[in-house]
C-alpha cells in the first residue's frame, strides 16, 4: 500500500465529544467529512474509538547512541508508536553524550530514517553532564537538529550559578531548561522514598525535600533572570505545592509527571523486586494524591513517560545493585486512562492537552500538537477506551521488558497511530482494514 | 519454616521453638564429644559478600557441630565493582547442591531476593542483609537474655522486660532484628540513640520509647538489659555529613561507664553485638564487669545458628513459616 494514498477514519469521536470524520490527503486533515474522501481512499472505521491528537513524549531514554543492548531509536521509536506517540524527545545521557551538535544531529538523523516517530534530541546542560561547564547549547540550537530543549536528565544541574546562567544562556534561542531536580547530597546512596517503608526495609531514602529544595530553587531563579524552566518528572506533594506557587506568581514554570507516579507508591517495594527502582523514587499515597491532583487543576502541565529501558542483567539482581527506571511508551496511555480519565478528573480533551498539545509546546514542536482540524498535520492517534488489556511486559516492542506494571490491567490502549497521515501502529484488529 | 530471613514477619510460637531448640543445642555443647550427626550429608553454604570473619565461623561452627559439611564462598563485589552476580553465584550453588546457603550481603534485601527470585531452591540464612536484618543476632541476643532475666525459661518469651538498645539505630541491621523480636517476645523496648541516627518514622512509634541521651533513658526506666551498639568512627565525622559531631561527644552522650551502669538494677545484664570499640560505645569496666554477657553471646550465638540450620534441615516442619 502507498504511503500518501488518502485514508478516511470515519466515525470517530474527537476528542471524546464530537463525532466526525478525519479525511487524510498528502499528510494534513483535508475535511472532517467522508463525503469530500477523493476517489480509491482507503477507509477505517473508528467507532467507539477517540480521536486524539498524536500524542507527544518530552521524557524518553532512547539509549542510542551507547547502550543498544537496552534500546536502539528503532526499537524505542517502534515502542512509541505502539503507544500512540508520534514525537519523542529523546534525554541527553547516551555515550557519548547528546552535548554537541554533532550527537544531537545523529540521533535526529537516525529517527528520520527509522521514520516512525519524530525523535527530537534533547541536548545536555553541561558537558558529559558533569556540571560544570555549559555545553554549546547554541550549536545544538542552530545546528539540523533544531534543539529547544536541554537537560543534564538522570543528573541534576545543582550549581546555583550554572543554572541560573543556563536558564539566562538559552533565552538566546527561545530554550527550555529541563531540570532533573534532585539534590545530590540530600540523596546520597539513596535507593528509594525515604519514609516508613524505607526505614522498615533498610534502604537508604530519598527524601521528598531533596526535590522540592531544588524545585523552590529554580522556580526562584527563573523568575529572577525571567526564563523559561521545565520540572521534570515531580514526585512529590510539597513539590506541586511549590509550582502552584510558582504559577500564581507568574513565573514560566511548566512541570511533568510520569505515569508510575499517578499509579505506583513505596509500598511495592517491599518484595525488593528491582523492577520498581525508579529516580525520583515512588513516593506516599499521599504524593499520589497530589500529583493526580496537580495534574487535574493544571499545576502540573504534562505527563512524560521517562522511559528508560534496561537491559535483564541490570534489574535481575539484588535491589542494590540494579539500575534505576522503567519502561513506560506503551502503558503511559492506559494509566492516564485508569487513573486521570476513568476517575472523572480528566476528560481526553484534557488528555489532549497533557499529552500532546502542551508537551508539543513546551519542546517548541510547530508540527504537534495542533488541533485536529482542517489543513492541521495528520499526527493523530486512536484510542480505544475499552480495549481492557493486561500488561505483559515480554509482549513490548521495546528491546528491553523492565516494566513494572506486568499483570496490571488497564481498561484502554492505543490502536492506531498517524504520523503526517501515515500509519506508524496499527492495531492487529484493524488487519485488513484497509484491504 | 523454609528460610530465616529476619524477625519482623516471625511468629511468636517460631521464635520460641528457636529459642528452646537453641537451649537443646547450647546443652549438647557441654558434652564431651559435641559433634552431632544430624546433618550429616547435608552441604552448608557460607556465602559473603561482606567480610565478617566472627560471623562466618560461628555458623562455621554451627554446621560442623551438626556434622554437616561446609563450603566458604567468599564473593567479593560491591555496587561500584561488579563481581560475580548475585544471581550466578547461586545459579552455581544450586548446581553444586547446597542444602542452605548462609548470606552475608552489603544490599539490604539481597537474602529476600535469593530466596524468592527462583535463582535456587535451598533454606536461605540471612546472616545480615545491608541495613536491613541479622535475625541470628537477635535471636541469640533473645536467647541470652532469656537464660539470664526469666526463670525456667523453656517456652517463655521476654514478657514485661525492659530492654534498652543504644547506638547507631539508623544503620544497624542487629537493631533492626532486634527491635522487631523483642516486641514479638513481649519485652518493652527503649530505643537511645541521637536523633541524627534513628530510622525515619521511628520517634514517633508509640510501641517503643525513645531517648536522645542515655541519662533520660536510666532516668526513666529501670532496665533489665541494655544492648550497646557498635559504633562506626567514620560514621561520626568526614565531609560535612558527619552523623554527630565526635567520638568524645557520642561517649559523653551515649557512652555506658561505670557511673551509668551503676544506675541500672542489679540483675540487668549488658550486651553488645561485637566487636567493641572499647572506650567510645562502652567503657572498659562496664566490658568486663560481672553483667556483660557478651562473651556469652559468642558461644550462644554458635547454638542458636545451630538451631536454625536444624530445623531448616531437618525436616521438622516449625508451626509456620
Amino acid at each position: 500500500m502507498s504511503d500518501t494514498a488518502a485514508i478516511v477514519i470515519e466515525n470517530a469521536s474527537l476528542y471524546g465529544d464530537t463525532t466526525a470524520d478525519l479525511v487524510i490527503v498528502d499528510g494534513r486533515i483535508a475535511s472532517l467529512d467522508r463525503a469530500d474522501a477523493p476517489a480509491g481512499a482507503r477507509t477505517l472505521d473508528a467507532s467507539g474509538l477517540v480521536a486524539l491528537p498524536g500524542l507527544v513524549d518530552i521524557h524518553t531514554h532512547l539509549r542510542e547512541p551507547g547502550r543498544e543492548d537496552a534500546e536502539t531509536i528503532e526499537t524505542g521509536s517502534r515502542s512509541a508508536a505502539q503507544g500512540g506517540f508520534v514525537a519523542i524527545h529523546a534525554m541527553a545521557n547516551t555515550t557519548p553524550t547528546a552535548d554537541t551538535a554533532g550527537v544531537v544531529e545523529l540521533v535526529a538523523s537516525r529517527g528520520r530514517e527509522v521514520g516512525l516517530v519524530d525523535v527530537f534530541p534533547v541536548g545536555a546542560v553541561t558537558v558529559g553532564l558533569e556540571g560544570t561547564q555549559l555545553s554549546e547549547m547554541g550549536a545544538m540550537a542552530n545546528s539540523r537538529a533544531q534543539v529547544r530543549m536541554f537537560s543534564d536528565d538522570g543528573k541534576c544541574v545543582h550549581d546555583p550559578v550554572l543554572m541560573r546562567r543556563a536558564l539566562e544562556y538559552v533565552k538566546t534561542f527561545d530554550g527550555v531548561i529541563a531540570q532533573h531536580a534532585q539534590d545530590p547530597r540530600l540523596t546520597e546512596g539513596a535507593q528509594m522514598h525515604e519514609g516508613l517503608v524505607s526505614a522498615e526495609l533498610g534502604l537508604a531514602g530519598w527524601p521528598a525535600v531533596a526535590e522540592e529544595s531544588i524545585i523552590a530553587r529554580d522556580v526562584l531563579l527563573a523568575g529572577h533572570v525571567g526564563s523559561r524552566l521545565h520540572v521534570c518528572h515531580l514526585s512529590t506533594a510539597g513539590s506541586v505545592d511549590i509550582i502552584r506557587w510558582a504559577k500564581a506568581k507568574g513565573i514560566d514554570v511548566t512541570a511533568e509527571v510520569m505515569p508510575h507516579h499517578l499509579l505506583l507508591t513505596d509500598e511495592s517495594v517491599r518484595g525488593y523486586d528491582p523492577r520498581f527502582k525508579v529516580n525520583p523514587p515512588l513516593r506516599t499515597q499521599e504524593d499520589v494524591d497530589a500529583v493526580r491532583a496537580g495534574l487535574a487543576d493544571g499545576t502540573i502541565d504534562v505527563v512524560a513517560t521517562d522511559h528508560a529501558p534496561h537491559p535483564d542483567e541490570d534489574k535481575d539482581c539484588e535491589w542494590g545493585a540494579a539500575a534505576m527506571g522503567m519502561i513506560g511508551l506503551e502503558t503511559a496511555l492506559g494509566i492516564v486512562q485508569k487513573t486521570m480519565v476513568d476517575t472523572g478528573a480528566l476528560s481526553w480533551r484534557d488528555v489532549a492537552r497533557v499529552m500532546s498539545t502542551t508537551p508539543a509546546s513546551i519542546g517548541r514542536d510547530a508540527e504537534h500538537g495542533r488541533p485536529l482540524e482542517v489543513g492541521e498535520p495528520a499526527n493523530i492517534t486512536l484510542v480505544d477506551p475499552a480495549a481492557a488489556w493486561t500488561v505483559e511486559p515480554s509482549a513490548t516492542a521495546s528491546r528491553s521488558n523492565n516494566s513494572p506494571f506486568g499483570g496490571i490491567e488497564l481498561p484502554g490502549r492505543a490502536v492506531a497511530t498517524f504520523l503526517r497521515g501515515r500509519p506508524t501502529y496499527l492495531d492487529v484488529s484493524f488487519e485488513g482494514a484497509f484491504a | 519454616m523454609k528460610h530465616l530471613l529476619g524477625t519482623q514477619d516471625m511468629s511468636r510460637a517460631d521464635a520460641t521453638l528457636i529459642l528452646d531448640t537453641t537451649a537443646q543445642m547450647a546443652a549438647t555443647q557441654e558434652r564431651e564429644i559435641r559433634k552431632l550427626p544430624t546433618l550429616r550429608g547435608r552441604t552448608v553454604v557460607n556465602l559473603f559478600f561482606e567480610d565478617s570473619t566472627r560471623t562466618r565461623i560461628s555458623f562455621e561452627a554451627a554446621a560442623k557441630r551438626l556434622s554437616a559439611d561446609v563450603i566458604n564462598f567468599s564473593a567479593k563485589g560491591s555496587s561500584l565493582s561488579k563481581g560475580e552476580s548475585l544471581k550466578d553465584t547461586a545459579l552455581t550453588l544450586q548446581a553444586m547442591g547446597a542444602d542452605a546457603v548462609v548470606i552475608r550481603h552489603w544490599a539490604s534485601g539481597a537474602a529476600d531476593r535469593l530466596a524468592h527470585s527462583g535463582w535456587m531452591h535451598g533454606a536461605v540464612l540471612n546472616a545480615g542483609d545491608g541495613t536491613h536484618q541479622h535475625p541470628t543476632q537477635a535471636l541469640l541476643d533473645a536467647f541470652t537474655m532469656r537464660r539470664h532475666l526469666v526463670d525456667s525459661p523453656e517456652g517463655k518469651g521476654l514478657d514485661g522486660l525492659t530492654v534498652a538498645i543504644v547506638g547507631d539505630v539508623l544503620h544497624s541491621r542487629v537493631a533492626g532484628s532486634n527491635i522487631a523480636l523483642l516486641k514479638t517476645l513481649g519485652a518493652n523496648v527503649v530505643v537511645v540513640a541521637p536523633p541524627t541516627l534513628l530510622p525515619f518514622g521511628m520517634a514517633s512509634r508509640t510501641d517503643i520509647s525513645v531517648h536522645y541521651t542515655l541519662d533520660s533513658a536510666l532516668e526513666a526506666h529501670d532496665l533489665d538489659a541494655i544492648m550497646m551498639l557498635r559504633v562506626q568512627r567514620e560514621r561520626m565525622t568526614g565531609g560535612g555529613s558527619g552523623f554527630f559531631p565526635s567520638p568524645e561527644e557520642y561517649t559523653r552522650l551515649f557512652g555506658l561507664d561505670r557511673a551509668r551502669m551503676d544506675r541500672m538494677p542489679d540483675h540487668a545484664i549488658i550486651l553488645h553485638p561485637g566487636p567493641m570499640n572499647r572506650g567510645l560505645e562502652i567503657s572498659a569496666e562496664a566490658a568486663d564487669s560481672p553483667r556483660s554477657v557478651i562473651v556469652e553471646q559468642v558461644s550462644n550465638g554458635v547454638a542458636v545458628r545451630m538451631a536454625a540450620l536444624y530445623l531448616l534441615l531437618s525436616g521438622e516442619e516449625a508451626p509456620s513459616e
